[in-house]
């Protein structure tokens, strides 16, 4: 009624900041793209300015099925993350397993490729320009892959031992923004070494 | 000074452990393991300070070499190592290692925050850098690799590119510097992202973005800049190894590779990192200013915005270091508007500082009177960066004395005595003694002296016609008595550098105490003990406007009654 007293609602919001964990990682994200866009300007920038052979055209060939992998290991890490959200840790593994392979595949993928080229195609690192720089930049992103595959592992071991449970859901999916990262780097590596440069 | 009615829970003194030698051991395993930001800070300082003399040393024998024409003090193998080291060391091994210090030991003070967002990983930053500068200068020993090829680096801070292939660079002279800079660049970038980190997601409760002190404002655009900024040298870097160590051919003319390419690479790191350098000088001056002339600062918003500004408006600049190089006339334009633009903000801050001044109570203490000779200093470097930013004056004077002086200007005149400023302003806090004002002054105005005696100078010899980096010159050209008064000048710096380190030194030992709150300040660095108890705060504080201690201080005349 009239005359109960004005309540006022409560006086401030909650005081909440960003997770620092997503922070630190969004940090790395950037600090690792200005990396990538370095190499991908030296790469495009020397795109048909080798002096010698060989040239794109004649010895890559169109990884399409390393690129499903990859690709499709973002959405299993998702996958994976949400299980552990809602605690349904046997799930989690499952997808997570799923990563850690199709990760695997991608990096034996890129290993066959080089081995081909740098023995049926006589491409290395040393042979011209687009060698230096496409060894350069497909293995710098191959790197970051290995990195994250490392610590794919080590969650899967520690998950094995049942020491990730739903209170890291916020580790793993800060974890998992990496692994995006790296297939969205992917896409891009992939768009101007296979398809523009090509 | 009303400080020590401030109601701030205090901090419990912890016990010393006793005896010698022991005693000795468990402090240095304490400094070893430790992750305390404000330990770190102040090994990120003193590791700083290490390197300083080195540079300085540096210096001092260029400047000797250089004193009278066809002197022969160094052979010209060993004044391009000098130089090279010089520059090397001061930008990623003095200057930037300080500022990380101060931002380390500082920004978590300032928002109220225990430590910062990541302290193992501000532990491993601080290695990785230390470490890069050993590593550089670990060179002189072991740089050595072929046939007395060499030893310390000497291919220009800048390393152009083909001076860094195999061929010119034999050895592993090269090699040292390059892994140096990865090395420490990775730990800057780990310094970035914690200050980012820290400032985002570590404030005290109610301290909103727009209440924080500006010189977080300003680490956070420096941390962010930092991410950017590092990672393309690191990039180069790799590459230069992919060249010298892979026969890659990135930088290899004869393969159709590009030198220019190395050229936009290493400025596009070059010339951020200059902000890099700067911002938090600004944050230094933008803490001191007010309070010796208690006032608030002038401008506030319009000085967080000039800062992020000059972050995003400094990432477009690089190309005005190579104008020389032969661009097309709009990438010319391109690049003196947008190095005409950045002046703007830069310009903002200057007048926001006179603002913060204008009528105040100034009070002509040591870290004031560092910040006054900050703000001429700088505002002179602005100018003569202005004149090398357009293009047809630079095509005269690029890579002469003049953009030595300028830049010098930049680096000693500006940021260097807001430095120094910064150390006579938070000493007391890191130490809980004084500095001692005498051996203040004589530092002040010895190096104002000798400063204004080198660079002033150096802009003479510039426009007649002196190059840098040349190993000596001939009779006559007119740059004799000049090179003997830029001498002179560095004798005075040297006098008033070391006036600053004994201070240092003394100062620890035998200063006046100082309570928590010395000069009477504002943020809340000053409501915890000095030093600062391991927690820093017992009780996490909670904030109501940008100058909580102000708060605390009038209660009947709070500053969030007007914000």
């Amino acid at each position: 009624m009239s005359t109960s007293p004005a309540t006022f609602p409560a006086t401030e919001r909650p005081w909440t900041l960003p997770s620092r964990r997503r922070v630190g990682m969004f940090c790395l994200i950037a600090a690792e793209s200005a990396i990538f866009v370095i190499f991908l300007v030296a790469y495009i920038f020397y795109i048909g300015k080798s002096l010698t052979g060989p040239t794109p055209r004649q010895v890559l060939e169109i990884p399409i099925f390393n690129t499903v992998c990859l690709l499709s290991s973002s959405l299993t890490i998702h996958l994976a993350v949400r299980a552990l959200q809602r605690g349904k840790t046997a799930t989690f593994k499952l997808f997570w397993f799923l990563t850690l392979a199709l990760g695997a595949i991608f990096l034996f993928g890129t290993g066959r490729e080089w081995h081909r080229l740098i023995y049926s195609a006589g491409l290395t690192i040393s042979t011209n320009l687009f060698g230096t720089t496409y060894y350069s930049l497909v293995g710098l992103h191959a790197f970051h892959v290995l990195a994250g595959l490392l610590g794919l592992t080590i969650v899967m071991l520690l998950a094995l031992a049942a020491k990730v449970t739903e209170e890291h859901t916020e580790h793993v999916d800060v974890f998992s923004l990496y692994w995006h990262f790296v297939d969205v780097v992917w896409v891009v590596v992939f768009t101007t070494v296979y398809v523009v440069g090509r | 000074m009303s400080s020590n009615s401030v109601p701030i829970p205090d901090a419990i003194d912890s016990t010393k452990p006793t005896s010698g030698e022991a005693w000795l051991l468990e402090a240095l395993h304490e400094w070893v393991i430790t992750v305390d930001h404000k330990k770190l800070g102040i090994m990120y300082i003193v590791a700083g300070l290490f390197f300083l003399l080195l540079g300085g040393l540096e210096a001092v024998i260029i400047r000797i070499q250089l004193l009278v024409p066809h002197a022969q003090f160094v052979s010209p193998e060993v004044f391009n190592r000098m130089f090279t080291m010089h520059g090397t060391t001061m930008i990623f091994f003095v200057i930037m290692l300080i500022l990380f210090g101060f931002g380390v030991y500082l920004v978590p003070l300032m928002i109220g925050a225990r430590d910062m967002a990541f302290p193992r990983l501000n532990a491993w930053g601080f290695w990785m850098s230390t470490f890069g500068g050993l590593l550089l200068y670990f060179s002189f020993v072991g740089g050595d690799g072929l046939y007395g090829a060499g030893t310390a680096p000497d291919v220009g801070w800048w390393a152009y590119a083909p001076l860094t292939s195999r061929a010119f660079s034999p050895g592993h002279s090269t090699d040292y510097w390059t892994v140096a800079l990865l090395v420490s660049g990775f730990g800057s970038v780990a310094i970035g992202a914690n200050l980012v980190a820290t400032i985002l997601s570590m404030r005290c409760p109610r301290m909103t973005l727009a209440r924080m002190p500006l010189l977080c404002w300003l680490y956070l655009v420096m941390g962010a800049l930092l991410l950017f900024t590092i990672t393309p040298l690191t990039a180069a870097q790799l590459m230069l190894m992919v060249d010298r160590y892979l026969g890659g051919h990135f930088f290899d003319t004869q393969a159709g590779g590009s030198a220019v390419l190395w050229m936009h690479f290493f400025w596009i790191f070059g010339h951020p990192e200059v902000y890099v350098l700067v911002l938090p000088a600004f944050g230094f001056v933008s803490e001191i200013v007010p309070v010796f002339s208690r006032k608030p600062i002038f401008g506030y918003p319009i000085m967080v915005a000039a800062t992020v500004g000059i972050g995003f408006i400094s990432l477009s600049v690089w190309a005005h270091h190579i104008f020389t190089m032969g661009m097309a006339s709009y990438s010319n334009a391109f690049f003196v508007l947008t190095t005409m633009a950045i002046a703007v903000p830069t310009g903002i801050k200057i007048f926001n500082w006179l603002g913060t001044m204008w009528g105040g109570k100034i009070r002509y203490e040591l870290p004031m009177l560092f910040c006054v000779a900050f703000l001429f200093q700088f505002l002179v470097a602005g100018l003569t960066g202005i004149m090398l930013g357009s293009a047809p004056f630079n095509w005269q004077l690029n890579n002469s004395y003049f953009v030595v002086a300028h830049f010098h200007y930049v680096i000693v005149g500006g940021i260097l005595f807001a430095i120094l400023g910064a150390f006579y302003y938070w000493y007391p806090k890191m130490t809980g003694r004084l500095l001692n004002q005498t051996l203040g002054l004589w530092n002040f105005w010895l190096l104002l002296i000798g400063f204004h005696l080198t660079f002033d100078f150096m802009h003479f010899a510039g426009i007649l016609g002196m190059v840098r980096r040349i190993y000596t010159y001939e009779h006559g050209r007119g740059w004799e008595f000049w090179n003997v008064v830029i001498g002179v000048g560095t004798l005075f710096q040297v006098l008033g550098l070391s006036c600053f380190v004994f201070n240092l030194v003394w100062s620890y030992f035998q200063g006046r105490p100082a309570d928590r709150d010395p000069w009477d300040g504002w943020t809340l660095e000053w409501a915890t003990a000095s030093p600062p108890p391991e927690y820093n705060f017992s009780v996490l504080p909670e904030v109501k406007s940008a100058r909580p201690l102000w708060d605390l201080k009038h209660p009947e005349d709070p500053d969030w009654k007007y914000q």
